[in-house]
């Protein structure tokens, strides 16, 4: 099975482990992830005022392009799910953002929401099966306490997600039986770590990270696991509590399959690997202004930006 | 354009899809609101100084920064409110004025650490500016 696949911007730069430990894991599992060609940054946040028409258009592009291969649409990162879930919603059932987005994009057949929308985690549990997982998995990770966080964006605002249940949900700690360790349920696993507040306000993200943290360390949790990169981010270098290690879900998933058999190289670890620039997207974060950087090399990104600082 | 608090109010509710006569004033949303003590404005009372087309002291509000777009008050209003948006909605309000920016590119390299994940950073620009 061929699914198409959007990466999105951090999973070609900083969150390269979420990435290459999906797609080593799809293969191990019988699927392909297939990346759409130039595929367009998200924007990251799902722009909710409905006069906001240029925001959404990089996801109808991402979303018509899995259409006109007549595949379903996998992501990975939970901003990219939500953002592309969210917009793909709106172009089935609001009638006006559909009609000004196809307006502007003059596609050969105006796009209206016919693509299905998966986060990975739902291949592995509605295509593949927990079950079948866990069949495959050579190493299990018998002993480990692992908590799931889920954060916001996979979850709310569930009406549109449909990802699990938004209050009790039970897809990560299904994942985490299927390899072989224990789930830590603690109250705050879908509860807010802050978001992009932490550019700004280191304060506040300080306080909601520790009470993640503390929250699963007291439920008995030796590790997080997450989708998102920016989660990630926030969870390891936020608050001052007592950090529990955080992994992405493929990570573990890719150890559990025994995938994983060397340490990592100096250059995977740094996360400033080449790629082809024909797998690359735009990295666009000003919105539907294009930047003139292209996203690759990704390690150009901060200087890119110093020289932008600079010269205002 | 100069507008009017009224008109102001009335755009807000136009572009945020807010109806804020369903309001119940339960205070759930802010309940909710992990930012909520960071915040002089609570996520319930956006809808009530909408409703009452206060807006000069909505778009003066630092609780504007402050919203996470978590979506809690979304999802857990029993009323299907969703004050996030209308928090949203004064925001743009804000940043759609010349010099309403709240984060500019020539900040970012004082805030940039070794592992800050490219979602951090567009993420805060499709927030903070336009």
């Amino acid at each position: 099975m061929v699914y198409s696949y959007y990466p999105g911007c951090t999973l070609k730069n900083k969150a390269q482990d979420l990435d290459r430990y999906a797609r080593m894991s799809a293969e191990a599992l019988g699927f392909t992830l297939e990346e759409i060609e130039e595929w367009q940054c998200c924007g990251a946040v799902y722009p909710q005022a409905s006069d906001e028409i240029a925001t959404k258009l990089s996801a109808v592009r991402a979303l018509n392009d899995a259409k006109e291969k007549d595949r379903d649409l996998v992501t990975l990162c939970s901003a990219c799910h939500h953002v592309i879930k969210r917009v793909n919603d709106d172009m089935k059932n609001v009638e006006d953002i559909r009609t000004r987005a196809n307006n502007y994009l003059k596609l050969n057949t105006p796009y209206e929401g016919e693509t299905k929308v998966f986060h990975f985690l739902e291949v592995l549990r509605d295509r593949i099966g927990f079950d079948a997982v866990k069949e495959k998995v050579v190493n299990p990770l018998t002993g480990r306490k692992i908590g799931a966080y889920y954060g916001c964006l996979l979850l709310r605002p569930s009406g549109v997600m449909a990802f699990d249940d938004p209050e009790n949900p039970t897809i990560i700690e299904d994942f985490i039986r299927a390899i072989g360790a224990e789930p830590v349920v603690y109250p705050y696993r879908n509860e807010c770590c802050g978001g992009y507040i932490s550019l700004k306000e280191k304060a506040l993200v300080g306080n909601l990270v520790d009470q993640v943290m503390d929250s699963a360390a007291d439920k008995g949790a030796g590790e997080l696991i997450t989708a998102c990169p920016l989660c990630l981010y926030n969870l390891k270098n936020s608050g001052t509590s007592k950090k529990l290690p955080v992994h992405y879900i493929t990570e573990l998933l890719a150890e559990a399959l025994g995938l994983i058999t060397e340490s990592k190289t100096p250059q995977q670890a740094t996360g400033h690997q080449a790629c082809s620039s024909a797998s690359c997207g735009v990295f666009d974060p000003c919105g539907s202004r294009q930047m003139d950087m292209p996203a690759c090399p990704l390690g150009s990104l901060p200087a890119g930006i110093k020289e932008v600082g600079k010269g205002a | 354009m100069h507008r009017t608090e009224q008109e102001q109010a009335e755009l807000i509710k136009e572009i945020s899809g807010v109806n804020t006569k369903k309001c119940m004033k339960c205070g759930k949303c802010s309940a909710s609101c992990p930012a909520y003590e960071e915040m002089d404005i609570r996520p319930h009372q956006f809808v009530s100084y909408v409703q009452n087309a206060d807006v000069k002291a909505l778009l003066e509000s630092k609780s504007i920064w402050k919203c996470l777009s978590c979506f809690a008050c979304v999802e857990r209003c029993p009323r299907d409110v969703k004050p996030a948006k209308l928090i949203e909605a004064v925001r743009l309000m804000v940043i759609r004025e010349r010099g309403g920016n709240y984060l500019t590119p020539g900040e970012v390299p004082e805030l940039l650490d070794e592992e800050l994940p490219q979602q951090l950073l567009a993420s805060a620009f499709r927030k903070y500016s336009k």
